[in-house]
């Protein structure tokens, strides 16, 4: 059993809806990377997503915009991202999928890049810009390294698709819960359970839904159509207002906590819960 | 000799990429998820109307009326001799309404939108061409237009920002990455992927996933099938070289779509070649680039080797972009066509050549793939002869080349 499958299993025994968080690697800094990863995992996040920064993320709103800036200007690679990875991994227990744009990978070439991936621990990969009708050559690489390849459906996404996607994938189904780019927002999709129920017909993979979640209340509200919530702009605001200062990792932790109902009941001052987690329109 | 010349216009149907959009290994359609059914839905749209009489007999009717096709070819007879070679002819795409080749494509799609019974189109510019092309094409039937333009672009294409707002278009900085032409194509997907209800994303090159570079490529085809029988009328039999400038590739696929199955004809796409041969400083894609997956597609680009995108440099907007068409790195691939580059400084010095000898003003764009024909027609010689493609005009560079040439001011 993969470590994604008995993260999502833990979650169906618990009774509990699954958090999901996903960090720029390299933002703030490279060397602060594996710190982050631990503090995720020390909070209780059931599966850590961590982003490639991409130099033309098209699918993303401004917050991952701006981290995948820094990160690139702080000299993150894919290369190094894995060696981060491989030296986190020991400690963090939580399953690790890396969330790419296609091209840092096929650069790599698939197969050099699943075989490293593996060995660094690296339980699955979603590419934002690989669709089921692209994934033979990279999902095949991803398979003979044990590796999930996990695919993403959204709210235009066809019942056939969904079908594919369901039978190529492996882990869980991410479902974007609104058609538009990354980015925390106020409420939930008016549409989700409804799209949430089609998938669950086509599909019986696990589900995880994201785009535009950050606050407890919209992580609960998950748990009635899907068996985890995925928060990613929020918390990279989280870290670009902390910055590569001491307050990073105990803001993360507090963060994730916060997220997910335990210790304080709510955020930190100046931290989450409110204007400054909104996305900043352009 | 246009008086005698059948109105003819774009061919469709005549070299399809396979069923996922691949000519050979390049193409495909690597796009976000919530982007693919409207891709479908795009793509089954466009083959429906590509067999249509009536759209296709409203596009013709736009291109003559409204475009003022057919253009003119012209042999340009001092520019000739200057070289001291072949023949040199000009295929007028700078005499288009709005000033250059992209009005073929903007039609085109601006038509296909309506028919899908979208209410808003958005577009990326780099040059403006094209944003200029695609605001027109919105007034002219009532669409909302929105275009997105690198922050660097606009400044050094002024004017065109000017003609897309008279013309009701809502012009966007875009203040990401390198503020050129790659980044107001991400944030024109990025508008297309949150609006995709309403919204149709008019790209303006054979660029992005499938069914764009074969649609853009068929909407721009009407170039060389105009040109082929022109050049047959004028002088006799077929060209022996046809040069174009390659941005995305959108002018150069739409001449050489006529000759691709002439194989004695050689095929010459003109990139970028900037300021110097190191990455950043050009964007010649054949010459410094690498197969990868940028922006929907699989074909050459300019990237490191972390797989990033890399910057790129020219002194023309149009042509400042990190990829190329996937269908010119199959012709390239195949052997059928050969990628060159010129300088700034050899386009610049085609630009001020051609309008002091021929009296054109050419766009920056075009002035590469004329800087290349110049060299070509002393290398082929006497009694040869070479079709260009001159596919816009200048007056959007004035500014540019004021600077670059040192006018003075009176
Ligand atoms: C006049 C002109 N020529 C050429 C180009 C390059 O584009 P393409 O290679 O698609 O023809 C542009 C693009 O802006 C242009 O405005």
């Amino acid at each position: 059993m993969s470590r994604i499958d008995a993260a999502f299993g833990r979650m169906r025994e618990e009774r509990r809806v699954g958090l999901v968080t996903y960090v720029t690697a390299g933002d703030p800094a490279l060397a602060r990377t594996a710190d982050i990863l631990r503090a995720l995992d020390r909070a209780g996040a059931d599966v850590i997503e961590v982003g490639v920064p991409f130099s033309d993320p098209l699918a993303d709103g401004p917050v991952i915009q701006r981290a995948c800036e820094r990160a690139l200007a702080g000299g993150a690679t894919l290369d190094r991202i894995l060696e981060v990875i491989r030296e986190a991994r020991p400690s963090v227990r939580a399953p690790i999928v890396l969330f790419s744009y296609a091209n840092p990978i096929y650069r790599m070439g698939f197969a050099t890049f699943a075989a490293r991936a593996a060995a660094a621990g690296v339980d699955g990969l979603l590419t934002l810009d690989i669709p089921v009708e692209e994934a033979g050559p990279i999902r095949a690489a991803l398979l003979d390294h044990g590796l999930d390849p996990i695919y993403l459906l959204s709210p235009t996404t066809t019942p056939a698709r969904a079908r594919q996607a369901g039978e190529l994938g492996r882990g869980f189904l991410y479902l974007i819960s609104r058609a538009g780019v990354t980015g925390a927002r106020d409420s939930l999709a008016a549409g989700l359970p409804a799209m949430a129920a089609r998938v669950r017909e086509a599909s019986r993979l696990p589900l995880a839904v994201g785009f535009g979640l950050s606050r407890p209340e919209h992580v609960r509200a998950v748990a009635d159509v899907a068996d985890a919530a995925v928060v990613g702009s929020a918390l990279v605001s989280v870290i670009a207002d902390a910055g590569d200062t001491p307050d990073l990792v105990p803001r993360v932790e507090h963060y994730v906590r916060w997220l997910r109902g335990d210790g304080t009941g709510g955020g930190l001052p100046g931290g989450p819960g409110g204007d400054t987690l909104q996305e900043r329109e352009c | 000799m246009n008086a005698t010349l059948p109105i003819t216009g774009p061919v469709f149907g005549r070299r399809d990429p396979d069923s996922r959009g691949y000519f050979g290994p390049y193409g495909g359609r690597f796009a976000p998820e919530t982007l693919m059914a409207p891709l479908d839905e795009l793509r089954d749209a466009y083959f429906a109307l590509r067999d249509d009489e009536a759209f296709r007999a409203e596009l013709v009717g736009l291109l003559t009326t409204f475009a003022g096709r057919p253009t003119p070819l012209y042999e340009a007879r001092r520019l000739t001799a200057e070289a001291g070679g072949a023949r040199i002819f000009l295929k007028r795409e700078d005499l288009t309404h709005t000033g250059a080749h992209k009005i073929n494509n903007a039609l085109g799609q601006a038509l296909l939108a309506a028919r899908m019974g979208k209410s808003r189109v958005v577009a990326e510019t780099g040059a403006g061409q094209h944003g200029v092309a695609t605001a027109a094409a919105c007034a002219l039937l009532g669409l909302q237009c929105e275009v997105y333009m690198g922050a660097d672009d606009m400044a050094r294409q002024a004017l065109n920002v000017v003609r897309m707002r008279l013309l009701g278009a809502t012009v966007t900085r875009v203040l990401a990455g390198s503020r050129t032409l790659k980044d107001a194509i991400n944030e024109a997907m990025r508008d297309w992927v949150t609006n995709i209800a309403t919204t149709h994303y008019l790209l303006g090159s054979v660029l992005g996933p499938h069914p764009y570079p074969l649609m853009v490529r068929e909407f721009q085809s009407v170039i060389g099938a105009e040109a082929r029988l022109q050049f047959e009328a004028a002088a006799g039999g077929a060209p022996d070289a046809v040069v174009a400038s390659v941005g995305g590739g959108s002018n150069a696929m739409g001449i050489f779509d006529a000759f691709i199955e002439m194989t004695g004809v050689r095929l010459v796409g003109v990139e970028a070649g900037g300021t110097g041969p190191e990455l950043g400083r050009h964007a010649a894609r054949f010459a410094g680039g690498s197969p990868g997956i940028f922006q929907g597609t699989h074909t050459a680009v300019l990237q490191g080797t972390d797989g990033n995108i890399a910057g790129t440099h020219s002194i023309s907007a149009g042509l400042d972009y990190a990829a190329v068409g996937p269908e010119h790195a199959w012709l390239r691939e195949t052997g059928r066509a050969e990628y060159v580059s010129a300088s700034d400084a050899e386009a610049l010095d085609a630009f001020s050549a051609l309008s002091r000898l021929e009296g054109i003003l050419p766009a920056l764009e075009s002035a590469h793939a004329v800087a290349w024909a110049r060299r070509l027609a002393t290398q082929m010689g006497p009694g040869r002869r070479i079709l260009v493609n001159l596919s816009g005009r200048g007056d959007k560079d004035v500014q540019t080349a004021t600077q670059q040439l040192g006018i003075e001011e009176e």
